[in-house]
C-alpha cells in the first residue's frame, strides 16, 4: 500500500521533457560546459582510475566536466533521488548519472525514478550487442527497456592462488568438501554487498530443484522450497569458512587483500580479468588464477541510467555515450585496466572506432573460454533482495 | 549589537539541530508523506525492535562505550597521578596536541593496519617469532566483542581527558595541596584520590560525557574497527539508511532517537555513577589511610599511556610505508618495493577533496572564532557571566549526530540547501564552534583588564583597544583555538557526508569510504595525507606569533 501510494505520487509529478525531438548535435551543444556528477561504487581503484580517464576523455572532447561521485554503496545514490523527490526537486537533482543494476535498477523503475527512455538515443547504442549479450537489455529478467545504458559486462569467477591451491573447486559440492578439508581458507563479502549476494545466488543456481522459477520474481508460496538446498548447503558450509563464519569482508576488494595477505586461498570475483588485472598492479601473486565453474556461472551487465531529475541529463548521455565508444569499451576490455569483456559487437564497429581493439596483450592470469564456462542469466532481482535478507537474519544475532 | 551576539550564535546554532531532531522524530513515530507515511504511533518502533540483530548492536554499543570511556578517564588519572610534576608529565604534554590534531579516522585505519592478523606487528614477529608463514585466523579487528574498537577509541580520547587534565590542574592549585598531603604521608596516589581528583572532576565532567556521547555514538571509528555482524547501532542506523529497499528509512530514523535515548540515558547512569561514588567515598576521603607508595602502578600507568602512544605514532608511520610501497606481502616486515606512484597517481584526485578539507574548514573555523570573540566580549562588556545559556553550545558534542542529522538532511533538501557549500560549513560549524569556544574562553576572560584600560586611558578607541592591545595579546590563544578548530573540521565524518551531499568528500570521507575497500596504498595515501592535513595547519598556526614576535620573548 505505501510503495503504491508513493509510486502514484511519483507518476503524477513526473514531468519527462520532450527529448525526443532533440538531435544528438543538439544534445551534445547542451552538454558543452557541464557538470555530470557519477555516482559510481567507489571502492575499486581500477574502475576509479577508469572514471577518471573518462572524465579527461570527455573534457577534451565535449567539454564535459564529469566529476565521481564515490558511494559506499550504489543505494546512497538511489536515496538521494528518493530524498530529493520527497522534497518535491523534481528538476535541478544533484545526481545525473548512476553506475546502476540488478535490486536498485528495479527499485529506480518500480518507482520510474528513471530519465528516458534514452539508451536507443545514443549514437554508439546501436553497436551493441543485444542478441549475443541478452543481459544488455534485459537486467537481472527486467527489461531496460532504455532507462539505462550498458558500459560493462561481467560473469562470476572464483580466483584462487595456484601456489597454494593448485585444483580450485569447480562445483558447489566440491566446494563445500574442499572447505571442509582446509577449514578457514574461504569466506565471501558480506551478503549486503552486491557481490557477497551474488555468492549465495551462484550457489542457488547449482543446488535449487526448479530453476526455472529464478526467471521469475519469488512468490511466499515457492520461495522456502527454492532456498532451502542452498542454506542446507551455506549452514554446513559457515563452520569452515575464514573466522568460522562470523565476520565477512565488507567488498569484493576487501575480500581480495584477505587473498594477497594469504589469509584465504579463494575468492568469488564478477570480473574474468580479476587475477590478470590484479597481478598487473600487485594486488594479488603472480599465482593468482581465476575459473569458472563447470556447470557455468551468472553473469550480467552493468549500466548507467539518469534519474528523472538529473540536472544535466544531455551531458549524462554524452558520458554514457563514450562510454559506449570503441576506445573506452577497448580501454575497459584491456586487462591492464579493467579486464572486463565489452558489451558491444565488435565485428559491427566501423574501422575507425575497431582499431581500439588491436591485439590485447597476454597477460598471466586470464582463463580460457573452457576455464570460464558457460554464461548463466541473472536470476529476478527479488530472489537476491530475499536471500541477502535471510543472510542477514542468519548472520546477525 | 554586541549583546545580541549570544543570542544570534545559538539561534544559528540550536535551530538546526532542534530541526533535525523534530524531523527524525516525526519518521520516527510514523509521519513521513512521501514513503506514505501518515499516522502518528509507535508501529515503527515495532518495526525497529523485530529488526534482526538490533538487541545485540544496543548491547555491543552500550559495552564498547561505557568501556572505551572508563578506560580513557581511568588511564587519563592514572597517569596524571602518577607522573604530575614529573619530566614524564611534561613529555606526555607535548605529544597532546599532535595527536589530538590527528583525525580519529586515520589513526584507526592505521591502527586496523597495526593489529590485524596479518598487520605490521604480526608481519614484524613472523614467521621467526610467531611461527606464521600465513596470518593466523584470529579476529583482532573487528572482534566480536568490539576490543578492537575500544582500543581505537583510547588512542584519541585518552590524550583528550589528559589535556582536559593539564587545564583543570592549571586552574585549581593543586602543587601545594598535593605537596602538603604527601608531607602528612599519604601515598602518591592516594593524595591524588583524596585531593586532586575531587577538585578536578568536576571541571572535566562535561569533557567526559562528551566522550562518552562520542563513544556511543561515533560512526567512523565504529565501521572500521567495531564488529560488523551486527556493528554498534550508529552504523546500524547507516546502514539502513542506505538501504535501496526503503523499508528501513523509517525504522532508522526511530533508531536515531533510540541512539538519542541511548546517549541520554548513558550520561544519566554515569551521572548516578558520579553520586553513587561522592556518596560512598566520603568515608574513604576522610578515614586518614595513608595508601604505599604505589610504585607499580605508577609505572603500569606510565608504561600503558607510552604504549598507547607508541602505538597511534606506529599507527601513523604504517600509513606512510603503505603509501610508498609497490608491494608489502605477509610476512614481510616491510615492503619489497617502494614507489612514488600511489603518490603521483592519486594526487589529481586527491586534491579535490583536500581542497574542499581545507575550505570547509578554513570557513567554519573563522566563523567560529568570530561568534566566539563576539559572545566573549559581549560577556566582558557587559562585565558578567550573562550567558549561561551558552552552555547549549556544548549541546552538538553531546548529542548523537546520526539522530539529528537524519532529520536535518531532509530538512537541507527541503530548503534546497543541501549539497552546498553553505549547508556543508553550517553542518562543520556546530562541531567546531564548542571547541573553540572552550579553547579560547579561558585565555579571554583570564587577560588582565588593565592592559585594556590603560590603553583607553591613552585615549584609544574602543576598537583600537581591541586590535592593537587584545588580539595581539591574544594571539597565540586565538591561532590554537584555530588549529583545533581546524582539526575538528577536517575529522568530521557524518556531517560531511550529509550535509555534503556526496558533491563534497573530504579527506575523510574518502579515507573511511576506501577502508572498506581493498588497496592498501591506496588507503595509506589518503589516509596518510588527511593526518598530515591538520598537522601541517597546526604548525603553522604555531608558527605565527613565533614569527610575528620573534623579537618579543614574552609575548611568544
Amino acid at each position: 500500500m505505501r510503495r503504491r501510494e508513493f509510486l502514484i505520487a511519483a507518476g503524477a509529478s513526473a514531468a519527462f521533457p520532450a527529448f525526443a525531438r532533440t538531435s544528438w548535435n543538439e544534445t551534445l551543444a547542451a552538454a558543452k560546459g557541464k557538470p555530470v556528477f557519477f555516482n559510481a561504487w567507489g571502492g575499486d581503484e581500477r574502475t576509479n582510475d577508469f572514471i577518471a580517464w573518462t572524465a579527461t576523455r570527455v573534457r577534451a572532447e565535449y567539454g564535459v566536466d564529469l566529476r565521481h561521485v564515490r558511494l559506499r554503496d550504489t543505494a546512497e545514490a538511489v536515496q538521494r533521488v528518493i530524498a530529493e523527490k520527497s522534497a518535491g526537486r523534481d528538476a535541478g537533482g544533484s545526481v545525473d548519472l548512476i553506475w546502476i543494476n540488478g535490486p536498485n535498477f528495479l527499485a529506480m523503475k518500480e518507482q520510474r525514478l528513471h530519465y528516458g527512455p534514452f539508451a536507443e538515443r545514443l549514437p554508439n547504442f546501436r553497436f551493441v550487442d543485444v542478441a549475443g549479450k541478452p543481459s544488455n537489455v534485459v537486467d537481472f529478467t527486467v527489461p531496460v527497456d532504455g532507462y539505462a545504458a550498458p558500459w560493462r559486462l561481467a560473469q562470476i569467477v572464483y580466483v584462487y592462488d595456484s601456489a597454494r591451491l593448485p585444483r580450485p573447486p569447480k562445483s558447489m559440492a566440491a566446494m563445500l568438501e574442499w572447505a571442509k578439508s582446509s577449514p578457514g581458507r574461504l569466506t565471501h563479502p558480506t551478503a549486503r554487498n552486491f557481490l557477497g549476494a551474488t555468492f549465495l545466488k551462484q550457489a542457488l543456481y547449482e543446488s535449487t530443484p526448479d530453476r526455472a522459477l529464478l526467471a521469475a520474481a519469488p512468490t511466499d508460496a515457492n520461495y522456502d522450497a527454492a532456498v532451502a538446498p542452498l542454506w542446507a548447503w551455506y549452514d554446513a558450509l559457515r563452520p569452515s569458512m575464514w573466522r568460522r563464519g562470523t565476520q565477512f569482508p565488507e567488498s569484493g576488494p576487501a575480500q581480495r587483500t584477505l587473498l594477497n595477505d594469504g589469509e584465504i586461498d579463494l575468492m568469488i570475483s564478477f570480473n574474468p580479468a580479476e587475477a590478470a588485472v590484479s597481478i598487473a598492479n600487485n594486488l594479488l601473486p603472480a599465482t593468482a588464477r581465476a575459473t569458472g565453474l563447470d556447470g557455468g556461472t551468472i553473469a550480467n551487465t552493468s549500466f548507467v541510467s539518469i534519474p528523472y531529475n538529473a540536472a544535466n541529463p544531455a551531458a549524462a548521455m554524452v558520458v554514457a555515450d563514450f562510454l559506449l565508444s570503441g576506445e573506452a569499451q577497448a580501454r575497459m576490455n584491456d586487462p591492464r585496466h579493467l579486464g572486463n569483456p565489452t558489451v558491444l559487437d565488435v565485428e559491427r564497429l566501423p574501422p575507425d572506432q575497431k582499431k581500439f581493439f588491436g591485439e590485447l596483450p597476454s597477460v598471466p592470469g586470464m582463463p580460457s573460454a573452457a576455464e570460464l564456462g558457460r554464461a548463466l542469466p541473472e536470476p529476478h532481482p527479488g530472489w537476491m533482495t530475499r536471500l541477502a535478507a535471510d543472510w542477514e537474519k542468519r548472520v546477525l544475532r | 549589537m554586541l549583546r545580541f551576539a549570544p543570542v544570534a550564535t545559538l539561534l544559528i546554532f540550536l535551530a538546526p539541530i532542534v530541526a533535525g531532531l523534530l524531523g527524525t522524530a516525526l519518521p520516527a513515530f510514523g509521519w513521513f508523506p512521501a514513503l506514505g507515511g501518515r499516522e502518528i504511533g509507535l508501529d515503527i518502533f515495532a518495526r525497529l525492535f523485530a529488526q534482526p540483530g538490533l538487541g545485540t548492536s544496543v548491547a555491543l554499543t552500550l559495552f564498547t562505550g561505557f568501556l572505551a570511556t572508563a578506560l580513557s578517564l581511568g588511564l587519563a588519572l592514572a597517569f596524571a597521578a602518577a607522573a604530575y610534576g614529573t619530566r614524564g608529565f611534561a613529555t606526555a604534554q607535548r605529544f597532546l596536541a599532535p595527536l589530538l590534531a590527528t583525525p580519529h579516522a586515520a589513526l584507526a585505519i592505521g591502527f586496523a593496519f597495526l593489529i590485524a592478523p596479518s598487520g605490521w606487528i604480526a608481519r614484524s614477529i613472523s614467521p621467526e617469532l610467531s611461527g606464521w608463514t600465513r596470518p593466523p585466523d584470529i579476529a583482532t579487528v573487528q572482534d566480536p566483542l568490539g576490543l578492537a574498537f575500544v582500543a581505537g577509541l583510547m588512542l584519541k580520547e585518552t590524550p583528550y581527558l589528559l589535556l582536559c587534565l593539564v587545564a583543570a590542574i592549571g586552574q585549581a592549585d593543586l602543587a601545594r595541596s598535593l605537596a602538603t598531603a604527601r608531607m602528612l604521608g599519604y601515598g602518591k596516589f592516594t593524595a591524588w584520590a583524596k585531593v586532586a581528583i575531587p577538585r578536578l572532576y568536576p571541571q572535566i565532567r562535561l569533557p567526559i560525557y562528551a566522550v562518552l556521547a562520542f563513544a556511543l555514538s561515533n560512526v567512523d571509528v565504529a565501521l572500521i574497527l567495531a564488529p560488523t555482524n551486527p556493528p554498534t547501532l550508529s552504523v546500524l542506523i547507516l546502514r539502513w539508511i542506505s538501504d535501496p529497499h526503503l523499508d528501513l528509512f523509517m525504522p532508522a530514523a526511530a533508531a536515531g532517537l533510540l541512539q538519542f535515548a541511548l546517549v541520554a540515558a548513558s550520561i544519566g547512569v554515569w551521572r548516578l555513577g558520579e553520586i553513587a561514588v561522592a556518596y560512598f567515598a566520603r568515608d574513604l576521603l576522610t578515614n586518614g589511610v595513608r595508601g604505599g607508595e604505589g610504585k607499580f602502578r605508577a609505572t603500569a600507568s606510565r608504561v600503558a599511556l607510552a604504549l598507547l602512544f607508541a602505538l597511534a605514532i606506529a599507527a601513523l608511520i604504517a600509513l606512510a610505508i603503505w603509501s610508498a610501497a609497490l608491494s608489502w606481502r605477509f610476512p614481510d616486515a616491510l615492503p619489497d618495493r617502494w614507489t612514488s606512484a600511489n603518490w603521483l597517481r592519486e594526487a589529481p584526485t586527491l586534491s579535490a577533496p583536500a581542497a574542499t578539507t581545507l575550505l570547509v574548514a578554513l570557513c567554519a573555523t573563522a566563523i567560529a572564532i568570530l561568534l566566539s570573540i563576539l559572545c566573549l566580549e559581549n560577556e566582558i562588556r557587559a562585565g558578567k557571566r550573562a550567558t549561561k545559556a551558552l552552555a547549549l553550545l556544548y549541546a552538538p558534542l553531546l548529542i548523537p549526530q546520526v539522530s539529528f542529522l537524519i532529520g536535518a538532511q531532509t530538512l537541507l533538501v527541503r530548503l534546497n540547501l543541501d549539497g552546498g557549500f553553505a549547508a556543508l560549513v553550517w553542518a562543520h560549524l556546530l562541531f567546531v564552534l564548542p571547541y573553540v569556544f572552550l579553547a579560547l574562553a579561558d585565555p579571554w576572560r583570564a587577560l588582565d583588564p588593565r592592559y585594556m584600560r590603560i590603553a583607553a586611558c591613552l585615549g584609544a578607541a574602543p576598537w583600537r583597544v581591541f586590535l592593537a592591545v587584545k588580539i595581539p595579546l591574544l594571539l597565540r590563544s586565538l591561532m590554537v583555538a584555530a588549529a583545533i578548530g581546524f582539526a575538528v573540521s577536517a575529522a568530521l565524518y557524518l556531517p560531511t557526508l550529509f550535509a555534503g551531499g556526496g558533491r563534497w568528500t573530504s579527506l575523510t570521507t574518502e579515507a573511511v569510504t576506501l577502508a572498506s575497500g581493498g588497496d592498501r596504498r591506496v588507503l595509506g595515501v589518503y589516509a596518510f595525507a588527511q593526518a598530515a592535513l591538520p598537522l601541517i595547519v597546526y604548525a603553522a598556526a604555531l608558527a605565527v606569533p613565533a614569527i610575528l614576535y620573534r623579537n618579543r620573548k614574552g609575548m611568544v
